[in-house]
């Protein structure tokens, strides 16, 4: 559903907060200014938004500087995703105990999750969720947990107006414009917000808000923003589909060339919104009597994403660097019909020594004579 | 260059040997703080737990002394880097079945082992730090463990975690390999969703080429990994170095980085090195 635009003055940013908390929401999630990024956490209200903060981000850097004005949205993305709300960076899954008489007994360790609002989701993120949905919920085990905590979120996004340097969502089709898959969605202008609902659920929290409709001019301003803010982008993927071109080039010099700057961090995979490796491991208690099992993030650059019995397939950086490029931009088509990549440009900002995967797919893609 | 991977399954076998008896248990000490040793001691209820599980026969730091004895497994803390040391550390592998590594000392060689550096050998350094000089009997180099002996696990870290050390005790009491997570640290950072301090604050952060393990302590307040727990898997020095080096460092800057705690591991001295001629 798409209905109505409305405009939420700017000094009502609170009676929303407090609306998501009447509909049962308990905890409300938002954009804070912390330890030099923009980060998610618990909002109190609407002041301990990042008011007046602008990013800057380049490959390998970031930075949060003060700007002018009232807006709390005009940054891009900063390192958290959806990601860690949904697929958990550890938990433990089970539980094993021997009973009285030396039986094993597995109980579920899995917590509920809390109803949680989040304010402030670009349109990068919510096709990411798409995309993993397709991967967790989808697939022939859905899984339980993934499920939950994806049920309690109530989405609030706001569309993008001030893209980074490192941002090519346009490029790839999931960005800046916020089309689907929210429950709100805001475009920020100087003195409020024009709001529409995504959803019933989303509707029902904007009428006790009893908001005006927005104005022909201010729903001008507003698309005009998002117009312009896919203009700014100056990173771009040369196509949505890259897997022929990937595939062809899987001896390509190039490899070892990226591999020799690459440090196998596995940093990109961790803010990538749509990686979704993780490893398992038992936690046994010292007296033996029960075990934990945890699942935590894992990515395919650590040695033991590609540990068969006895050997590592991927011993070489150049082949963990290859394994995610060709993953995320070949072999998900294969997977899940489109590509992994939404262009978010975390992978470039947030790698310690700056490889940008625009660059390297430009590299890759160039004639071998050129 | 990829450190060969320990092979435990000759170890273990002979571990898992059955019948058993109680697994008898000794903690060694040689050059070191006792810091790694206190990853037992700190442990609380869980040393009571583990005296109930096992024979403690040697541990002098917490009380029993019986430094010769034969033993199931033994846990080593400290550099080789007296004469001394050097001839008691065979004697502890030719009592043990089984020997684990604790701590940056035992597996690197640790602080100490800044003076290998040193061409001219250790004794000017000697001379000017103590009063009596003719005392001391170093060698001129503080080794770790597996150049002396054959080591069947390694822990590492300064000081080891002893989260770690109880989960690789709680595996060998079930016969099982203890699988030892080798990974970079930022992999774990990132799970601990800190912001990352090289890329936010431009600070030259040893994470991308450090062994896991500590739960990405510094990050979490905001400061750079200084590397305590040695090199990770696979360490890609040489581009983080560079990194360095574009974040404003100067090149003797860049090689401090890497010659701290546990300078002699091969990975960070091979970088130290060739930013040391740099300078
Ligand atoms: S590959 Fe990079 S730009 Fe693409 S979605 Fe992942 S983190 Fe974002
Ligand atoms: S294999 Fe690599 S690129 Fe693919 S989902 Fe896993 S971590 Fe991401
Ligand atoms: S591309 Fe960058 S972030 Fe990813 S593993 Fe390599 S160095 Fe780390
Ligand atoms: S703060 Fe250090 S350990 Fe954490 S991700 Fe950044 S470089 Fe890695």
């Amino acid at each position: 559903m798409q209905s109505m635009a409305l405009f939420l003055p700017r000094p009502s940013l609170d009676a929303l907060i407090q609306a998501l908390r009447a509909c049962g929401y308990e905890r409300v999630l938002g954009a804070v200014a912390r330890d030099g990024a923009i980060t998610l956490q618990a909002l109190g209200s609407a002041s301990d938004l990042p008011v007046g903060v602008r990013d800057r981000q380049e490959p390998g850097h970031y930075r949060l500087e003060r700007g002018e004005g009232e807006r709390c949205f005009a940054w891009a993305n900063g390192p958290q995703a959806l990601k860690p709300l949904t697929f958990a960076p550890r938990e433990t899954l089970w539980r094993c105990e021997r009973d009285a008489e030396g039986r094993l007994v597995f109980q579920d360790a899995g917590e509920r999750s809390v109803p949680t609002a989040v304010i402030g989701v670009r349109a990068c993120d919510l096709a990411a969720l798409k995309i993993q949905e397709r991967h967790f919920l989808k697939a022939p085990y859905p899984d339980p947990r993934y499920a939950d905590r994806r049920e309690s979120l109530f989405l609030v996004a706001v569309h993008c107006s001030h893209p980074a340097s490192t941002c090519f969502c346009a490029s790839t089709g999931d960005g800046p414009r916020a089309e689907s898959g929210f429950d709100l969605a805001l475009s920020e202008l100087d003195d409020g917000f024009v709001v529409t609902a995504g959803t019933e659920r989303g509707a029902a929290v904007v009428e006790r808000l009893e908001l005006d409709r927005a104005s022909p001019e201010q729903k001008a301003e507003a698309d005009a923003e998002i117009d312009a803010a896919a203009q700014r982008q100056v990173r771009a993927l040369p196509s949505r589909n890259l897997r022929e071109g990937l595939y062809a080039r899987l001896e390509h010099p190039h490899w070892d060339q990226v591999g020799r700057r690459c440090l196998s961090c596995g940093n990109c995979t961790a803010v990538c919104p749509t990686c979704f490796c993780h490893a398992e491991q038992d936690e046994p208690v010292l007296d033996g009597s029960h075990t934990d099992h945890l699942r935590q993030w894992d990515s395919c650059f650590t040695a033991v994403h590609s540990y068969m019995g006895h050997f590592l397939v991927r011993e070489e950086t150049r082949l963990r660097y290859r394994q995610w490029l060709t993953h995320k931009l070949a072999s998900w088509h294969d997977q899940y019909g489109r590509s992994g990549c939404v262009g978010c440009g975390r992978c470039i900002a947030w790698c310690p020594v700056g490889i940008d995967i625009t660059a390297e797919v430009a590299a890759l893609l160039e004639p071998a004579d050129a | 260059m990829a450190t060969p991977r320990l092979t435990v399954t000759d170890a273990l076998d002979r571990l898992n040997e059955r019948p058993q008896a109680r697994p008898r248990i000794a903690v060694h000490k040689f050059s070191s703080c006792d810091g790694c040793q206190l990853a037992f001691i700190n442990a609380g209820e869980a040393l009571l737990q583990l005296a109930e599980l096992v024979d403690i026969v040697h541990f002098a730091e917490a009380g029993p002394m019986d430094p010769e004895a034969a033993v199931d497994l033994a846990f080593v803390e400290g550099s080789i880097s007296t004469p001394e040391e050097a001839e008691r550390i065979q004697t502890v592998r030719a009592n043990t079945r089984f020997l684990v590594s604790i701590g940056a000392c035992a597996t690197s060689g640790g602080l100490q082992a800044l003076r290998n550096f040193n061409a001219d050998g250790a004794a000017g350094w000697t001379e000017a730090v103590y009063a009596q000089p003719e005392f001391i009997h170093s060698l001129d180099t503080a080794t770790p463990v597996a150049e002396h002996v054959k080591v069947d696990l390694e822990l590492w870290g300064c000081p080891v975690n002893a989260r770690q050390v109880f989960q690789a005790l709680r595996q060998l009491l079930f016969g099982v390999a203890p699988v030892v997570d080798r990974d970079k640290l930022c992999v774990e950072c990132k799970r601990q969703q800190h912001v990352c301090v090289l890329v936010a604050k431009g600070e030259p952060c040893m994470g991308p080429v450090t062994h896991t393990g500590c739960g990405a302590l510094c990050p979490a307040f905001g400061r750079d990994c200084y590397a305590c727990f040695g090199p990770a898997e696979n360490p890609n020095t040489a581009a983080l170095a560079r990194r360095f080096e574009g974040l404003g460092l100067l090149p003797e800057a860049v090689a401090r980085r890497f010659h701290l705690i546990n300078s002699h591991a091969p990975a960070f001295r091979t970088e130290w090195l060739d930013w040391q001629e740099r300078t």
